[in-house]
């Protein structure tokens, strides 16, 4: 493989940015925000730069390499701290440093009035940085690193105003969350060490050739445990709802465009992996496809338009994560269907953060209304994402949604029918909620009250905008025609990368106009359902009992307090009143025993040193002599 | 005179001078502390500098006769096991001192005799380390209490007197115990081609032992240095000492002194007893798993901080102790590269820690809240410090803790299986008190506490450097580890397990 000595800078200028930012405190107030968004930049420019050079290289020198240094070396056990830039790890880093620079040109208005604007930016480098080392790592163990470095990143900004409880408890959550799938992760590295002999992603493929299907499966779930637990997944979702406690950019770049997409990016990464455990990749496809209903469900419910977004955001992961578990017929779908979201989701989010700027805040749709005349622009990007994700050719969600229904019915037999139809059905729920948050927020008559005075955001915030909604709509064609990008990553998947599926349950074309049919009838379901009819202005309470569960998001939260969290603050409780009763007191017993009844020992705590010194000497003597004895 | 001998008589040579400056003077005598410190730490890195990696043998020798008749000598060497602890001591007792500044205020002595301690305290670590001759160890092990009593019972807060009681106690039980052992293994050696005192010697003996009598003696060393390390059940003094102990202490106490239950349990109850070893692993791992599990539990019940992160050290204790008997090259190198990076976290919590109780006179958690807004730097100190007990990648324990885990499951997949939910743990055991003591509004009590001043930076800031360096580039010290971790290993007789997929390939 051709090595580089450049890559290591993809990821040093965030870096830098953020320890600088971190260790000058109020002395960069002024400048903070400048070198954030610099660094942010210059690494986007970096990655462009690899890009152009990848380009001039022929298909099979594409990916290269930098060795750091060692990092652990013991015995059979050796990692390096290693880079690997290749086809499908340059997609991450465009997307991470592209729309992570546009959203730290947005963060620099949105957060103008906080006065800890610059400590905001040394997290978003902080996240940039990990990121990047999370899709650059070479091995299963440096990916760890930015795996839990983003974690530490997002909770960091979900509690970026954390003197709020509320979102200092989010923030925990999403932490605790996190390492539940960081475990996983834990478990893979070292399941595959011990039957694979290696972490690194080459050794990892090289030996999973002649590996037993059962280590292999095992590997695959543990890492879509892990993959669940980051991208929010089934059953590891629970805390995307509430991370929607972070400014709103943060939301836009980490827990839609980014982070949360890092599953993804790891079961694909892990090709080789799944494409041998069918059993694995199966798993995979459930929980793809029960996590793009749920979130989609949730998303009908809800009234906030973060956690709206939130929702979908979830359901979208579940497409990626049902493409990718379809195998080498899906990969390069569920990437495509990631790369278009990152585009669409970041500027919805952005949009939401625009609407939220004009209306002081407010999150309630039902406070909103009749937006589109005070904020043109913000309703015509957030516009080309709603047309984007619902699936309207031919904006950029058409393209990969599409491919990722029909490849699901090309599956084959009763599974195909039935994942193709689940992907059916989100599709037209994904279009009702997301007309709904349209209507509720845009074109239904207003509901703020007078003293509201909704306004247009400044440049710094729409430009990032209108970029975004420039990759909404043309990115799906552009990845879509020829195939491109699809022929740019095959090398990745090696000769996994060929069409599996050369059966057809149908053409591409009914697919298209089932997909179709479905948008229309989700829209047409929500135009009559808010368009045409008064939207009340709170939510109404006697609604029935579906609902109220999907406006408790299912249940999830009291399901996990009632499952795991009571119990084991029970269990907390049981084990601190046994250590001071049970297990002190047995051990004060036996030693009052030992040291020969209550007499003893109310002597020796008198207090006073002279006992403990004699009792040393004592045992001291007691040595000597036994030394004499046994030397007679 | 041999440098190792020398590192060790340095800080009784500071004590000396200490004790020769007038009681009133207090500057005087912490300047003198704080440059003995920094001098004796100084000359342990030249010596590490000077240390050849690749022998595993002990090097810097000194043995020379003390007690002829019993066959007892002075004698005194390092191998990478030892020279990382004793590093650890080293490195940490300057910083003790730096931070713990005023820490002799309020004592029942003076800020004279404090010092005196930590230093005489510190000339006794090196011992109990650089001791070859198990008398000398055993000499050692029991004087070490007398400082360490006196610094808890003299200057702590609370409870003092009892739990430096309750310390001693426990430690005095468990040293009785070795001294049993002691005398067994002397007999034995006295039977058996002369008697003697030499670890390396000794470590032939087991050949003329029934397993009975090695089972017996192995459980003598095993349970004192159970009660040191902490080990489910023998645990219960650690809280209740940490929690009356001043910070500084506190440290030295679970930073150092208490790895040398784990450092015994690597020199003298696997080299001395390989079989005996054997039987009783299973047990061990089973202790192991249940103290980090059990540790961690406590330590999210735990309302006081300075239990909390006593609790926190039990569950890491179960990740060392887990390491050394798990048998492979992994667990062992992760679990002696644990003991030193242990003592800094351990280290970074309590000091932070110990200035916030200071500032807040009190140590309950819930009587803070809202710190990163009103003193940001000891609250990043204080995060950082946690981020690094929850072994978070690329802080110097996660290297640490993943090669244990990964050491480990090689062998016994279920002990490692189950310590791995420690991790989900020590989130919550970190994020709680972050939770409560920096996040939120700022309660009241808490609004005009004054942030880190510059002497506390400067005591804070090398810890917080080793512990992100070493993260990063553990090498220099697994260079050291290594060797002597692949050659008790290979002593013990086992090999590391081949990976089970490539069995035939």
């Amino acid at each position: 493989m051709v090595t580089s000595t450049s890559l290591v800078y993809l990821i040093a200028l965030p870096l830098f940015g953020a320890v600088t930012l971190l260790l000058s405190g109020r002395r960069a107030d002024k400048w903070g925000h400048l070198l954030g968004t610099a660094m942010s930049a210059s690494s986007f420019g970096v990655g462009l730069y690899q890009l152009s050079q990848m380009l001039s290289r022929p298909t099979e020198e594409r990916a290269i390499s930098q060795k750091l240094f060692t990092w652990i070396d013991v015995a059979s056990f050796q990692v390096d701290a290693g880079l690997l830039l290749d086809q499908l790890s340059i997609c991450f880093v465009l997307l991470i440093t592209g729309v992570g620079t546009l959203i730290h040109i947005y963060s620099i208005s949105y957060m103008s009035h906080d006065e800890n604007r610059r400590r905001f930016f040394a997290y978003l480098n902080l996240f940039i940085a990990a990121m990047l080392l999370l899709v650059l790592g070479d091995s299963y163990l440096t990916l760890y690193v930015g795996w839990e470095g983003v974690g530490l990143a997002s909770y960091l900004l979900i509690g970026f105003w954390n003197q709020k409880p509320a979102y200092a408890t989010a923030s925990k959550k999403a932490f605790v969350m996190n390492r539940i799938g960081d475990m996983g992760l834990s478990f893979a590295i070292m399941i595959a060490f011990a039957t694979l002999g290696t972490v690194s992603f080459a050794g990892v493929k090289e030996a999973s050739e002649g590996a037993s299907e059962t280590a292999l499966t095992a590997i695959g779930i543990m890492l879509l445990i892990a993959a669940a637990g980051k991208s929010a997944q089934f059953p590891l979702q629970a805390w995307l709802g509430d991370a929607m406690a972070g400014p709103t950019p943060v939301s836009a770049l980490i827990h839609a465009a980014t982070m949360v997409t890092a599953g993804v990016y790891l079961i694909v990464r892990s090709n080789f992996i799944f494409d041998a455990a069918p059993t694995a990749q199966l798993i995979v496809v459930i929980v793809g496809a029960i996590t793009l209903l749920f979130g989609a469900v949730i998303g009908m419910a809800k009234d906030d338009i973060k956690k709206a977004l939130a929702a979908s955001t979830m359901s979208q992961i579940g497409y990626m994560v049902l493409g990718a578990g379809l195998g080498p017929a899906g990969y390069a779908f569920a990437i495509m269907h990631l790369l278009t979201h990152g585009f669409f989701k970041a500027g919805m989010f952005l949009g939401a953060g625009s609407v939220m700027h004009g209306m002081n805040d407010t999150v309630d749709m039902r406070r909103y209304g009749a937006l589109r005349k005070f904020m043109p622009i913000t309703f015509i990007t957030f516009g080309l994402g709603y047309l984007a994700i619902i699936g309207v050719p031919p904006f950029a969600g058409f393209y990969s949604k599409d491919l990722i229904i029909e490849t699901a019915f090309n599956a084959g037999g009763f599974k195909g029918i039935l994942l193709g139809s689940i992907a059916l059905f989100g599709a037209v729920i994904t279009a009702f909620y997301m007309t709904r948050v349209m209507i509720m927020t845009f074109t239904s008559p207003k509901r703020w009250e007078e003293n509201q005075h909704p306004h247009e955001s400044p440049f710094l915030m729409w430009f990032p905008m209108v970029v975004l909604s420039i990759g909404s709509v043309t990115s799906g064609l552009l990845f879509y025609r020829g195939d491109a990008l699809k022929n740019w990553l095959n090398p990745v998947f090696g000769d996994h990368g060929k069409d599996h599926y050369e059966e057809h349950l149908f053409e591409p074309i009914v697919v298209s106009a089932m997909a179709l049919t479905a948008v229309l009838i989700g829209v047409g379901i929500a135009i009559a359902k808010y368009q045409l009819s008064e939207i009340d202005a709170v939510a109404p309470e006697n609604v029935s009992i579906f609902t109220r569960i999907a406006r408790k998001d299912l249940l999830q939260d009291s399901f996990n307090e009632s499952v795991f969290m009571r119990p084991g603050q029970a269990l907390t409780r049981l084990l601190v009143k046994g250590d001071e009763n049970v297990v002190d007191g047995a051990v004060r017993g036996i030693g009052r025993t030992a040291l020969g009844a209550g007499a003893t020992l109310r002597r020796s705590q008198s207090g006073f040193a002279r006992s403990y010194a004699a009792l040393i000497l004592v045992g001291a003597v007691a040595l000597i002599a036994g030394i004499w004895v046994v030397t007679l | 005179m041999n440098s190792l001998t020398l590192l060790g008589i340095l800080p009784l040579i500071g004590a000396l001078l200490i004790a020769v400056i007038p009681a009133e003077q207090v500057l005087r005598v912490k300047q003198a502390a704080l440059g003995t410190t920094i001098l004796v730490a100084i000359s342990a890195i030249m010596m590490w500098l000077n240390f050849d990696e690749s022998n595993t043998a002990f090097q810097f020798v000194q043995s020379v006769e003390w007690i002829p008749s019993f066959g007892i000598n002075y004698a005194v060497g390092v191998d990478g096991l030892s020279l990382v602890l004793i590093l650890l001591a080293v490195l940490l007792t300057p910083i003790v001192v730096l931070a713990g500044w005023n820490e002799s205020e309020g004592g029942r002595w003076s800020a004279k005799v404090f010092y005196i301690l930590i230093l005489v305290l510190e000339t006794m670590m090196i011992g109990v380390f650089a001791a070859t001759d198990v008398f000398l160890f055993y000499v050692f092990f029991e004087a070490m209490l007398i400082p360490v009593y006196f610094l808890i019972g003299g200057y702590g807060s609370g409870e003092r007197a009892a739990a430096a009681v309750k310390f001693l106690l426990f430690s005095l039980f468990g040293g009785l115990l070795m001294l049993a052992s002691i005398i067994g293994l002397y007999v034995i050696s006295s039977k058996n081609g002369g008697a003697t005192f030499d670890i390396t010697e000794l470590s032939e003996m087991h050949n003329y032992m029934s397993s009975t009598t090695q089972n017996l003696l192995f459980l003598g060393f095993f349970i004192a240095f159970a009660i040191k390390a902490p080990v489910w059940p023998l645990h219960t003094w650690l809280p209740d000492a940490a929690a009356s102990a001043t910070p500084g202490t506190s440290v030295l106490l679970l930073g150092v002194l208490d790895k040398v239950g784990t450092f015994g349990m690597i020199r003298f109850c696997l080299s001395l007893f390989p079989d005996a070893s054997k039987t009783f692993t299973p047990v061990i791992i089973t202790l192991a798993v249940i103290s980090i599990l059990y540790g961690a539990f406590l330590a999210i019940g735990a309302r006081d901080i300075k239990r909390l992160i006593a609790y926190t050290s039990i569950s890491h204790f179960g990740f060392i102790t887990m390491g050394i008997f798990a048998m492979t090259t992994q667990g062992h190198s992760g679990a002696i590269l644990y003991m030193f990076n242990h003592g800094f976290s351990t280290a970074a919590l309590f000091i932070v820690a110990g200035w916030m109780i200071a500032r807040r006179k009190s140590s309950t958690i819930a009587d803070f809240g809202g710190l990163q807004r009103v003193t940001p730097v000891m609250a990043w100190s204080f995060f950082i410090a946690g981020m690094s007990s929850l072994a978070l990648p690329g802080l110097s324990s996660f290297v640490s803790e993943f090669l244990v885990l990964v050491g480990t499951f090689t062998r016994y997949p279920v002990a490692a299986v189950l310590a791995t939910f420690g991790i989900v743990l020590a989130a919550l055991y970190i994020l709680i008190p972050v939770q409560k003591a920096l996040h939120g509004p700022t309660t009241p009590g808490n609004e005009n506490l004054p942030d880190l001043n510059r002497r506390e930076k400067f005591a804070i800031a090398p810890v917080m450097a080793v512990i992100i360096a070493l993260g990063f580039y553990p090498a220099p010290l697994l260079n050291v580890i290594n060797p002597v971790a692949a050659q008790v290993i290979e002593s013990q007789g086992f090999t590391d397990p081949v990976p089970s997929e490539s069995v035939g390939k």
